[in-house]
Parts: structure tokens; C-alpha cells; sequence
């Protein structure tokens, strides 16, 4: 126990947990949307998490940009490596619905049956990445995308310059651009789809289809469509988290999305799965819970602090912190 | 829809067949394969042996899932409870094992084995405690945080272990009393080589023959103990909570202390499985019992067939053997079994061998759906129709994970 360390770094810590807990935020969405049409666990998001990052490092080599590149440049870059990554893991994520998901929602498999296909669908998208070098090697490209492909199975870092500078500060600690960066643009992220859930035509479908999948279907809604465009939302941000991941932490691999993918799904169910406010409120919670109990307790604490709380939190509000789900959101 | 159909029949004929044999002859066939199980290590088959690589180690393997499938089957199959921590309980049977005989006490194996399964039912119960009151995808999570929370404390604890884990752990005690030759297929014709032989019963450190021998003893007890507790009262209580979790509580099934009694039976039976991987292996750290073994116990149940024991015996097969028979593609055996469990999902997603109950409602799904479409054409489908007891009626935000 720290406790003169956690009040000594408070603020620190605290901000050090916002930003990683609005990562979490962002790719909780994710499952929480599917979970909320579906009613099923989308295992398989973490790696769609994990193509974004590689997809960021890739725009990244694209167009050259490395260590130099600073002041517009280096935002103009970021950006276009973001709208990349959303591309890339938007791809995926639809990618996956239509090879894992809809041949068994049409054949109407247990929804057991949903996870273990995504369980097999998770071990092929991050194989496929691991193996990448070995892949071109057999098509012979392996020379042509060497810098993209080699040791595939190693760490893989963001080329560019990612050190912060201080802002200002908040008692004593120092906010960095980074920290801004990261936390308001997950933020403008969620709103901008909690409203697009909220006021559009077919986020009406998305919350049609989350309250009565059969009625709604009967009543005109188009639950394929709807279903398509949820998963390409959770791709999409999960892309946009890939490269605010990628400018915090500065290094991805093939397995990079597993443990993201399990820590995004705790604060989906600690915010209340399938809701969309639940999903920025628990991956908050969780982010700055677990990064004071780290501070507490020692950092090799960090993931059984994060369970703890969830197992905690879900012992005295059974459904989540706010315990609603997708379809009971009203315009 | 027919050639989807035809293969289920088939099947279906074979079950009765066996069904239909007198009752000597079933237990007979049985004894023949039990048999034929322990002798597998000692004929040494070709093509089915994997190159390479020590068969019976594979073997051991084998049984080692196909114990941990029958455990997570009480859970998942019977209790229809989605538990993703069972990696857990098999690590706690395995750590209790290390630290009465090696760690901080000198016990032998013998007797450490019913501590290893009284400390795992324990954190069995109170595990379910707690969290079996959360709902059914609640609980896959809090499971899943169960197994993580075991793994970081054996890594983080020094007391357990720590990082390196814990070393020379006590075998089995060995009685020895004769030798059996192995074949040797090397020539094509089956050779009996005198001079690698496993003798009955040594459990030593090179020859993984008897350890074998003593998981698949387990692995058979348990399929008897289980035939008996799935057709008991308890049985039925627990495929009534599965099924519709209020009406069996409705109709007086205390489905809690029954949801509470499969954890701990499961973990019973993790337990077992964890002592004998630590005892086979005499070494063991953190880095073993990680999520994905849970995932991959998950699926052998699944694939195999949930709650079918004769299915999840088939699931551990396919999970446990089949990348060791095809270890010669070392770096693209998981790309291939995620494929694997993509096309079994989708084209069987009963599992290779589902309980008999969910083929008989599979098939009269069948025979009403066919007389519906013969009377009126039904435009608009649900998603979740025709799945075999899943399909209640219930809307699906009411249905638990672990259900069907």
C-alpha cells in the first residue's frame, strides 16, 4: 500500500486513468452496440481493434512520414492515418459479420454457437496478421512489402515523434497535448454516435432492432442493413482508437488487441452492456479505477484491480452502472 | 435443407442401434473401448500416432482436455452457465498439488490429490457465491476475471511461486510390477520393440505411458459418475434451470443451490485434471493457465456437442489432438483451427455430437416449420429460431448466454 504516493501523484494518476480509460471507451462501444442488436459477445472486436493500429503505422510508412515531421505535418499525417485505420477496421468489422455472424443468425444458431465462431474468427484475424510475412513470402511479395511484412511476429512502432509537450496544469500535474488529443476526441467520438443513435432514421432501426428483432423487422426495418451498420460504427471507432492507442503507447504486435479487447469489454459491462453512455462512463471508471489502484497497489496489480471493481460493481448493480440497455434509449 | 438433414439421420440410426443392443453387449462394446483406449499408447498406430512427437505425451494430453471438457460440460452443457474461467480451478488444482508437495510442505502426491479437490470445489463455491446471482453474459465476464484474478495472483504472489512458478513436484506413487512392449510400425508391419516398453506402473520422468493410464482411469470414473448425476434429480433440476431458469424456480427447483452444486461439481473435476497436469509435468508457472486455455476448453465443449458427454469427449479430441497430429505446420495450426471453428460453427452448430434431446427438438422444429410453410407462407424470420432448446419463444434480451 502507497497511499502518500496515490495522494502525492492524485492527479496524475487521475489523468493518466482518463486517458487510457477514453481508449477503452471508444472500443467498448464496439461491443456494446453489437451486444445491444445481437445479444452477443462480438470476441472478435479486440482484433479489429488490432488491424486498425497496424493500418495506422502502414498510412504512416505510406506517406513517409517519420521521426521528423512535426507541426502540421505531423497532425496532417495523424490524421490521415486515423481516417485509415477507420477505413481498415470499419472493412474488418463488416468483414466479419458477413463471414462469422450472418451465416449463423440465418442458419438461427444458439447464441453459444455466435461466440465460439467469433472465438475462431479472433484466432484467424490475428494469425493472418502474425503470419503476414510468411503469407507474402508464399505469394511472393514478400520483397515489395518488406518494410510492412518483416518479422511479423515482433513489436511494430509508430514512426513518428510522439513526445508530449505540457499544455498547462491542473494541481501540479502537467496536461499534455497528447492526453487533449486523445480524451476529447474519443469524447466528440461518443457523442457523435450516441446522436447519430438517437436522432437518425437509422439509428431508430439500430434501436428498433435492440428492443424486438422480430417486430421490427415486421414493421419495415431492414435488421441485415441495421445489424451492417452497427458493426461498421464499432469498426470505425475502434480504428479511431487504434491510432489514439497507437500515439500513447507507440508500439502494436499481432496479439496487441486481446488484452484492449478484454478490458474494453469489462467497461462495456461495467457501464451497463448495450448502453452507449454506460460504455464512455465504464471505461472512464475503469481506466482511472485501475490506474490509482495501480498506483496503490503496485502496477503488476493493475488487471486484478480492474476485475476486482467490475466484480465489485456488478455485485451491488447487477446490470451495470447505468444498467440500460440499447434499446430503451429514447430520442 | 435435405442434405442438411440426411447426415442427422444417419447418426441418429447408429444411437438407436446401440440403444436397441441388449444391455450385455452395450457394456461389453464399452469395456472394448475403454480397453482399447488404454492399449493405445502400447500399439503405437501409424497415421494416428502424430510424427515427432511422444504419442503418449499427446495421449496424456488428450485425456487431460477431455477430463476438463466433462468438468466445463456439468457447467456449460447441464447448468447452461457461460463460464470463461475455468482455466482457474484447473490452475488452483494444479498449485495446490505444487505447494503441498514441493513449495512449502513435503506431502506426497496421493495425498495432496483430495486437498486439490477440496481447496478447488471450495473457491468453486465461492466463486458462484457471489457472481452466480449476475446474469448470463455477466457471468462470462466475472468468470473471465476469476481466471485472469487466479493467473496474476500465482504471478504476483511470491508465497505461490511467483513468475517462475513452482518446481519439483511429486509423481504418482509407482508400483511396479511388469513391462509391456510397445509396436513399432517403422518397417510397416507391426513389430513388437522390446526395447522401449512401458512398465506397469512407473510414474517416471521419459515415459508419460502411465500417466496416461491414470487420466484416462479418471476421465472414465467421471463419464460413470456423470451418466449417474446427469439422470438423478439433480440432472433434471439443472436442465430445468438451463431451460427456463423462473419456471423451474416456480415449479420449487432451488436453481441457485443447484447453479452453486454444478460450479462446484465442475471445478471438482478441474481440479482432478490440474493435479494430474502438475503431477505428470513436475514443474509448473503463471504462463500455463492463461485465458486462452479457458477459450480453448470452451470450444471443446461447444465444437464437441454441449452437454453430450460423448460430444465434449469428441470436442477435447479435436482441440487437443489435432494440432498436436499436425504440429508439422507449426506456425499455421491456429490460423487453421480458428478457421475450424468458424466452419464448425456454421455448419454444425449443435456441435459434432449434440444430446439427444436437442436432435429429437431440432427435428420436430423441422416438422412444424415444414407444416407451417406447406399451410401459409411465414415471410419474416426471427434470428433465433430454429436452434433446438433455445427456441422457447422467450424475446431475446431475456435469454442467458449459456442457454442453448
Amino acid at each position: 500500500m502507497q497511499l502518500q504516493y496515490v495522494l502525492d501523484n492524485f492527479m496524475s494518476l487521475f489523468i493518466g486513468g482518463l486517458v487510457f480509460g477514453s481508449l477503452y471507451a471508444l472500443v467498448a462501444l464496439g461491443y456494446t452496440m453489437v451486444y445491444g442488436v445481437l445479444q452477443l459477445i462480438n470476441f472478435a472486436h479486440s482484433e479489429v481493434f488490432m488491424f486498425g493500429t497496424f493500418a495506422t503505422v502502414w498510412a504512416l510508412y505510406l506517406i513517409g512520414a517519420d521521426a521528423t515531421t512535426t507541426g502540421l505535418a505531423l497532425v496532417g499525417s495523424l490524421a490521415f492515418a486515423m481516417v485509415i485505420a477507420m477505413i481498415i477496421s470499419g472493412g474488418v468489422a463488416l468483414l466479419l459479420e458477413r463471414v462469422a455472424y450472418r451465416p449463423l443468425l440465418k442458419r438461427g444458431a444458439p447464441r453459444l454457437v455466435a461466440l465460439i465462431s467469433a472465438i475462431g474468427a479472433s484466432f484467424v484475424l490475428s494469425e493472418i496478421m502474425g503470419l503476414r510475412g510468411p503469407i507474402m513470402a508464399a505469394l511472393g511479395l514478400d520483397d515489395e512489402f518488406d518494410r510492412y511484412v518483416a518479422s511479423s511476429r515482433e513489436n511494430v512502432g509508430m514512426p513518428l515523434d510522439r513526445t508530449p509537450t505540457v499544455q498547462f496544469e491542473i494541481l501540479g500535474h502537467g496536461v499534455t497535448n497528447r492526453d487533449i488529443i486523445i480524451v476529447v476526441s474519443a469524447v466528440l467520438m461518443m457523442v457523435l454516435v450516441d446522436q447519430f443513435v438517437r436522432r437518425t432514421r437509422i439509428g431508430r432501426g439500430i434501436r428498433a432492432v435492440a428492443q424486438d428483432p422480430e417486430t421490427s423487422s415486421l414493421m419495415g426495418v431492414n435488421s441485415t442493413r441495421v445489424i451492417q451498420v452497427t458493426f461498421l460504427i464499432g469498426g470505425l471507432l475502434a480504428g479511431a482508437a487504434a491510432t489514439l492507442y497507437m500515439l500513447q503507447v507507440g508500439i502494436t504486435r499481432y496479439n496487441a488487441g486481446f488484452l484492449l479487447g478484454v478490458k474494453a469489454f469489462t467497461a462495456a459491462v461495467l457501464g451497463g452492456i448495450g448502453n452507449l453512455r454506460g460504455a464512455l462512463l465504464g471505461g472512464l471508471v475503469l481506466g482511472v479505477a485501475e490506474n490509482l489502484g495501480a498506483g496503490l497497489f503496485g502496477s503488476e496489480w493493475r488487471e486484478v484491480v480492474a476485475f476486482a471493481v467490475l466484480v465489485l460493481v456488478l455485485l451491488f448493480r447487477p446490470t451495470g452502472l447505468l444498467g440500460e440497455s440499447l434499446g430503451k434509449a429514447r430520442a | 435443407m435435405s442434405s442438411q438433414v440426411r447426415p442427422r439421420r444417419r447418426r441418429i440410426g447408429l444411437r438407436e442401434r446401440m440403444r436397441m443392443m441388449p444391455r450385455w453387449g452395450q457394456i461389453l462394446l464399452l469395456v472394448a473401448l475403454a480397453l482399447f483406449c488404454y492399449a493405445l499408447p502400447l500399439l503405437n498406430p501409424p497415421f494416428i500416432s502424430p510424427p515427432g512427437t511422444d504419442f503418449s505425451g499427446v495421449l496424456f494430453t488428450v485425456a487431460v482436455y477431455a477430463l476438463i471438457a466433462l468438468g466445463l460440460n456439468i457447467v456449460v452443457g447441464y447448468a447452461g452457465l457461460l463460464d470463461l474461467g475455468y482455466v482457474g480451478f484447473y490452475a488452483i488444482g494444479a498449485y495446490t498439488v505444487g505447494i503441498l508437495t514441493s513449495e512449502h510442505a513435503t506431502w506426497t502426491w496421493l495425498a495432496s490429490l483430495p486437498a486439490a479437490i477440496v481447496i478447488t470445489m471450495l473457491s468453486g463455491v465461492l466463486l458462484g457465491w457471489p457472481t452466480l446471482r449476475v446474469r448470463g453474459d455477466y457471468l462470462a465476464i466475472v468468470t473471465l476475471g476469476f481466471g485472469e484474478i487466479v493467473r496474476l495472483n500465482l504471478i504476483n504472489q511470491e508465497w505461490l511461486g511467483g513468475a517462475p512458478g513452482i518446481s519439483g513436484i511429486a509423481r504418482p506413487p509407482s508400483i511396479p510390477l511388469f513391462e509391456l512392449p510397445h509396436l513399432d510400425w517403422s518397417t510397416g508391419v507391426p513389430l513388437v520393440d522390446l526395447d522401449n516398453t512401458s512398465t506397469f506402473l512407473v510414474f517416471g520422468v521419459l515415459d508419460i505411458t502411465p500417466y496416461y493410464w491414470l487420466a484416462l482411469t479418471f476421465v472414465i470414473l467421471i463419464m460413470l459418475a456423470d451418466r449417474r448425476v446427469k439422470n438423478s434429480r439433480v440432472g433434471r433440476a439443472w436442465e430445468a434451470t438451463r431451460e427456463d431458469e423462473d419456471a423451474a424456480e416456480l415449479m420449487g427447483v432451488p436453481t441457485f443451490r443447484f447453479k452453486l452444486l454444478a460450479f462446484a461439481l465442475g471445478a471438482f473435476v478441474g481440479g482432478i485434471a490440474g493435479a494430474l497436469f502438475a503431477g505428470r509435468q513436475g514443474f509448473i508457472n503463471p504462463e500455463t493457465f492463461t485465458l486462452l486455455l479457458s477459450i480453448l476448453f470452451i470450444s471443446a465443449v461447444v465444437v464437441g456437442g454441449q452437454g453430450n458427454r460423448w460430444g465434449v469427449l469428441l470436442g477435447a479430441i479435436v482441440v487437443a489432438y489435432l494440432p498436436e497430429r499436425f504440429r508439422g505446420f507449426e506456425q499455421w495450426r491456429v490460423l487453421v483451427f480458428g478457421i475450424a471453428l468458424v466452419v464448425l460453427a456454421t455448419y454444425r452448430p449443435q456441435g459434432l455430437l449434440p444430446p439427444r434431446r436437442t436432435v429429437r427438438a431440432q427435428k420436430m422444429e423441422e416438422e412444424i416449420e415444414a407444416l407451417e410453410t406447406s399451410d401459409v407462407a411465414v415471410a419474416g424470420e426471427g434470428p433465433d429460431t430454429g436452434d433446438g432448446p433455445d427456441a422457447d419463444g422467450a424475446p431475446p434480451e431475456e435469454k442467458g448466454a449459456g442457454r442453448g
